[in-house]
């Protein structure tokens, strides 16, 4: 059992909706923390696709702490799972790739990593996603 | 054939647990961004939280091991795993060697497609089907509890938001468009204010749908056959499609697609009569 939080990133593709820029650089602050974590290529895919692997991305199986989702807004990652039959827990966080910036993100994902003596992401905050 | 745009088949997962040496970071990351641009959901694991269990896909574990012959992962999983050491290996290898597992365990062909299509937010959506009647693709449907569904999403019009301008309540989605709160974002009074001006179906009709579902009696049903002008009409929808078009970003593709206003009509009647015959079956379980 482990206190830490499940992650799991939404890599967005076929849309420019996510600037690649932040999606690449949470990615690259992820791996350059060497922390674990679940990444989807699409999430929306998999919801219409209604893949099953997505109630156990988004499950909570005996671990103290919700998973935390980085994609887009919450209100559409909730029904676009509600669509597929997986319903979120209340508890899940949502971080929003579209508004916020790779640094508020990492920063969020990371916290208890870093306490941890893990590698620091370094990752600036030149990316400025889209209003 | 499934219309997909991710993998279905495989997940491939980067260890580097125990019995196992770290992947340099660029190396960690050029994978993770390459197998996902290819379609595969990956999962790094090394133990130090945990990560989601295995379903029934087949998993293609990849890492730099001691020995891969004695390596537990101690990962779940219901289907064949294959450990492939990767150990001095560049990334378009390792791709090349998840290619080659993906090859072996496929089940599925896949074919290309961009996943747009609604989702419904039910915290907003009423049922009032206005959605179901205007979209000609079945895109949405109706399930056993009578409520609205998204049923068909690969067959909704790739870019075409049109059915979320339809939508009284704000209540419809699509999570990859630029625009809140169709977006996502968070409903604004302002926004539903908004929406409910955009497009009222009700102009493509030329008469009121939403009284059209509520009383479809006979004499409204005489009323609109009598007062409904052709001419007028089509001079109407032309006004009222090249309006969606400009303003709310319609493709040109899926006008042509639009209803007709007697498609739009049938399936509002169907829709109707539906609503009356679950409210009847309502009233028959109460009594
Ligand atoms: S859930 Fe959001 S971030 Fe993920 S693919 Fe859909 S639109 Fe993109
Ligand atoms: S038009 Fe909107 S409120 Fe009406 S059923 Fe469709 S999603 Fe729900």
């Amino acid at each position: 059992m482990s206190d830490r939080p499940r992650i799991l990133y939404c890599h967005c593709a076929y849309a420019h909706v996510v600037p690649k820029a932040t999606k690449e650089a949470v990615l690259r602050g992820l791996t350059d923390a060497g922390v674990d974590f679940d990444a989807a290529p699409d999430l929306c895919e998999m919801a219409a696709r209604r893949d099953p692997s997505l109630e156990k991305l988004v499950e909570r199986e005996g671990e103290d702490s919700p998973c935390k989702i980085v994609a887009c807004y919450p209100r559409a990652v909730k029904w676009l799972l509600h669509g597929a039959g997986v319903e979120l827990p209340d508890d899940v966080e949502v971080l929003n790739m579209r508004t916020e910036t790779p640094e508020t993100i990492l920063n969020d994902l990371l916290k208890d990593a870093e306490t941890r003596g893990l590698q620091s992401t370094g990752v600036s905050d030149a990316t400025t996603p889209d209003p | 054939m499934v219309k997909a745009a991710t993998n279905p088949n495989l997940r491939v997962v980067l260890y580097e647990g125990e019995g196992s040496s770290t992947l340099d970071a660029d190396q960690r990351f050029d994978a993770m961004q390459r197998l996902l641009e290819s379609g595969y959901s990956v999962t790094r694991a090394s133990g130090e939280r945990p990560v989601s269990r295995g379903d029934d896909r087949a998993v293609a574990v990849l890492g730099r091991f001691d020995d891969p012959d004695q390596l537990d992962t101690g990962l779940e999983a219901d289907a064949p795993v294959h450990i492939h050491d990767v150990t001095d290996r560049d990334t378009d290898t390792l791709l090349n060697t998840v290619e080659s597992v993906n090859t072996q365990v496929a089940q599925h062909q896949t074919e290309y497609w961009k996943p747009w299509f609604p989702v419904i937010d039910f915290d907003r959506c009423t049922n009032c089907m206005q959605c179901l009647s205007f979209c000609l693709f079945d895109v949405y449907g109706v399930d056993d509890k009578q409520q609205i569904e998204v049923r068909n999403q690969d067959n909704c019009k790739t870019d075409c938001p049109a059915c979320s301008r339809v939508c009284p309540e704000v209540a419809i989605l699509f999570p990859k468009y630029r625009h809140g709160p169709i977006n996502g974002d968070a409903v604004k009074t302002e926004d539903i204010e908004r929406e409910k001006m955009k497009v009222d179906i009700s102009s493509l009709l030329g008469g009121d749908i939403y009284a059209a579902l509520k009383t479809r009696n006979a004499k409204f049903k005489s009323r609109f056959a009598k007062e409904r002008d052709e001419d007028k009409a089509l001079a109407e929808r032309k006004k009222c499609l090249t309006k969606l078009a400009e303003q709310f970003d319609i493709p040109a593709e899926a006008l042509e697609h639009l209803p007709t206003m007697s498609e739009i009509q049938a399936k509002a009647e169907a829709a109707a009569a539906r609503t009356a015959e679950q409210q009847s079956s309502r009233t028959g379980d109460q009594n």
